[in-house]
């Protein structure tokens, strides 16, 4: 074996050099030069000023904006859950300085773990009340479980119409206008068949603002 | 499932059905007894380049002995350069987040986890790992750990087809063909096809912004798509995100998933037809493939259905998990709109088939017997295709067990391609065969009665946090890196057991491999008479499917009723 170590370490390093350093290198300048805004993120800008990315869903509780789905990220990172279970839709105020806040993170809660139904149904009830939902209307299941890495942009059509006359209200515009939004944000699956048709959330919450 | 998620299928079959041919020929010539290759012109003085400053010789064949100590150096280089990488990334350049020193246990986990094409996650990308690790350290065992899988796998297929031959072929030289006629070709036109996708490729370190409603938000940064490539097409499946392919910045749209899910799979099918090529008889590959396909499709599409059914428990909260036009529908928790439930139920049989364990979607959150599939799948052995070049070993060793199985019916001695397999080559199979079981339930029998496992690590209760441990030392005893990923694997135990549970997963299993492919290449052929049993028929295949699930259904049901069916039974 040791007649064999000697082109291990050389074969490491000279693999290192060119895989581990040429390579990403030469892939990271193709992107800053053909695919910058990918490349970086897919920022949206609001009045020049980035206010998020198309692919990175945000938290939004204010009633004038659709909500996104329910989140762990962060949950893994800090060792405890982003949303309390007692009180899911009570939100603290992030913490500027707590960079881990935002790491992607699904809740891994197990499909009979009664913590998990008792968020469900937690959830379930916040969100007809939000949304001024009799108790016998069926909630969208995107609505009230977390994705798998906790910042899915988007959210399913039914969720948004659903959510379209609380917003419509609150901003005193017709739910058409809103609803109309809801459509034109809607991102139909790749190709028109590769994965599912979603809402893109924050690109309609700064389409409303734009209402004028 | 849809009109849509059937298409969806069908155009993944459909553009891997094209590959195999193409991909599998392609490396049947780089890695062939031929003189020339395609691309020789280009790739040759490339290669003369790297035996000269590695001071190889690429005439000299090695016998399996020195071709296995090539493998174990190689490993172990890999081992120590990653460990020490980590713990001292702090004074390295490119962090940009501040990632502090990584902790003893996490930095041996993680470098045996990526030495051994296992890629388990124990630590947090976008916190624990700086740029550089995740570049020159972790992204660099994603080429070469494929690379010696894939090198062993030649191995084996020129043990099968050479006479009375002392030597197996050069560990370097198929290393170094591998990387730079295969690999590293792929992952630069991939790369560029990821970066269309919107993965992101940057130095930056965790971007601050303000977002609408006046909060802040984080937007990490870093070179990804370089690395993402690669961690499909190499099987390797870990590295630069907490969500793995789940979280959008990898994974950003449906058509970046299936290609992800075609990159991962491609090159563990397309070595089928390699085989059935350099054994110049092209059935014989046929029948590995037919028995692979059908594990895949059985896996993937039970735990599709198992899915798309939905939870019953979040059902009855008023919960609508039907697919309609205006919702994806199905079991949602850990899963993401824009992947839908059967592209995510895809991915998670997909990965599971390899030794992959990215996952676009959270396993731990899945249905009893939706998050099974996966599950056994991995028990299996990860043969349908499995790793890029452990799949075809291990179902090739599985084949010499079914030819052996068949001889003891008969009572004749069992041949495969004209090799009498003997009493060495069935210890060595035997062998091949306990060692992961052995580290699978050992290690859960082991981790069940520790208690920073009971207390830290399970994080699920009932017999789902027992799957959560089963599936920990199954995803790392098949090197697969997948996890139910509640489970808090950052403890000193799990570490370190989980650290041996995969390196026995490889090396137990790669030594017997090479072993097998020198004694094989020692002996002549003898010519085929009434009395051989063929293996490039349909009942040979069957016999190979029996032989498959029989072994991991005998091995692994006792374990499987006390997690994923009591669990089932329960709801």
């Amino acid at each position: 074996m040791r007649r064999q170590l000697l082109p291990a370490i050389l074969m490491m390093i000279v693999l290192t050099l060119v895989l581990g350093i040429g390579y990403p290198l030469l892939i990271t300048g193709i992107a800053q030069v053909g695919f910058a805004e990918k490349a970086n993120g897919s920022l949206i800008k609001v009045d020049g000023k980035a206010v998020g990315s198309k692919l990175l869903g945000q938290t939004f509780t204010k009633a004038k904006y659709f909500h996104g789905r329910p989140s762990a990220a962060g949950a893994a990172a800090t060792g405890s859950d982003a949303t309390d279970p007692d009180h899911p839709n009570k939100t603290v105020p992030n913490d500027p300085k707590d960079l881990t806040q935002d790491i992607s993170s699904g809740s891994n809660l197990g499909p009979t773990n009664p913590a998990f139904l008792a968020l469900v149904k937690q959830r379930v009830k916040d969100y007809r009340k939000q949304n001024g939902l009799a108790a016998g209307v069926k909630i969208p299941v995107d609505a009230v479980t977390a994705s798998g890495s906790g910042l899915d942009p988007e959210i399913s059509v039914a969720n948004a119409r659903l959510q379209a006359p609380r917003v419509a209200k609150v901003r005193g515009v017709p739910v058409a206008r809103v609803l109309a939004l809801v459509d034109g944000n809607t991102h139909d699956a790749s190709l028109g068949f590769l994965g599912a048709k979603g809402v893109n959330v924050l690109e309609l919450n700064v389409a409303l603002d734009r209402l004028k | 499932m849809t009109v849509a998620a059937w298409l969806q299928f069908a155009v993944l079959v459909l553009l891997i059905g094209v590959s195999i041919p193409l991909l599998g020929g392609y490396m049947a010539k780089v890695f062939g007894e031929e003189q020339k290759a395609p691309g020789d012109r280009f790739f040759l003085p490339i290669e003369r380049a790297v035996y000269r400053v590695c001071r190889v010789d690429p005439e000299r064949e090695q016998r399996w002995t020195v071709y296995a100590f090539s493998v174990l150096a190689f490993s172990l280089v890999g081992v120590l350069v990653l460990y020490v990488m980590q713990r001292v990334q702090t004074v390295l350049p490119l962090n940009p987040t501040h990632a502090p020193k990584v902790p003893e246990a996490l930095s041996w986990n993680t470098a045996v986890s990526f030495v051994t094409n296992t890629n388990w996650q124990s630590y947090f990308p976008e916190t624990t790992v700086s740029h550089f690790t995740q570049m020159a350290g972790l992204a660099v065992q994603n080429f070469v750990s494929p690379a010696v899988g894939l090198a062993v796998a030649i191995a084996l297929i020129r043990g099968l087809t050479r006479r009375r031959a002392a030597t197996i072929g050069n560990f370097w030289v198929d290393l170094t063909r591998s990387i730079v006629r295969i690999f590293l070709p792929l992952a630069i036109v991939g790369a560029i096809v990821f970066l269309a996708f919107g993965v992101v490729q940057n130095f930056h370190g965790f971007e601050v912004i303000r977002t609408l409603e006046g909060r802040t938000q984080v937007i990490p940064g870093g070179p990804s798509a370089s690395q993402e490539i690669i961690k499909m097409l190499g099987t390797n499946g870990g590295g630069f995100w907490n969500a793995n392919s789940a979280h959008p910045l990898s994974n950003p749209s449906g058509l970046s998933n299936i290609v992800q899910i075609y990159l991962l799979s491609v090159i563990g099918f397309s070595l089928t037809w390699t085989y059935g090529k350099m054994v110049g008889d092209k059935k014989q590959g046929f029948v590995l493939l037919a028995v692979m396909v059908i594990i895949w499709v059985t896996v993937a599409g039970l735990g599709t259905l198992f899915e798309l059914n939905g939870n019953p428990k979040v059902a009855a909260l008023g919960v609508d998990q039907s697919v309609t036009a205006a919702q994806p529908g199905g079991n949602y928790e850990g899963k993401e709109i824009r992947f839908g439930t059967p592209a995510s139920a895809l991915f998670a049989g997909a990965t599971t088939g390899t030794s992959t364990g990215a996952v676009d979607s959270m396993h731990d959150s899945y249905t009893p017997l939706g998050g099974m599939m996966p599950l056994i799948h991995m028990k299996f052995g990860e043969v349908s295709p499995g790793g890029v070049g452990s799949g075809l070993s291990g179902i090739l060793v599985l084949a010499l067990l079914s030819v052996f199985i068949a001889g003891l019916m008969v009572g004749r001695t069992p041949e495969y391609l004209g090799k009498k397999i003997q009493a060495t080559e069935v210890k060595l199979v035997v062998l091949y065969t306990i060692a992961m079981p052995f580290a699978v339930l050992v290690g859960t029998g082991i981790a069940i009665v520790t208690p920073s496992v009971l207390h830290v690590s399970i994080f699920n209760p009932g017999p789902h946090g027992f799957t959560e441990v089963l599936y920990a030392f199954t995803s790392a005893a098949n090197n697969n890196g997948s996890a139910f990923a509640g489970i808090t694997a950052n403890t000193q135990f799990m570490n370190i057991a989980l650290g041996f549970a995969m390196l026995i997963g490889r090396f137990v299993l790669i030594v017997p491999t090479l072993a097998i492919a020198g004694a094989l290449a020692r002996k002549d052929r003898v010519p085929a008479s009434a009395g051989t049993f063929p293996t490039n028929t349909p009942l040979f295949a069957g016999l190979l499917l029996g032989v498959t699930v029989i072994v991991a259904g005998l091995t692994f049901f006792p374990a499987l009723a006390l997690g994923p069916i009591v669990e089932q039974l329960g709801i």
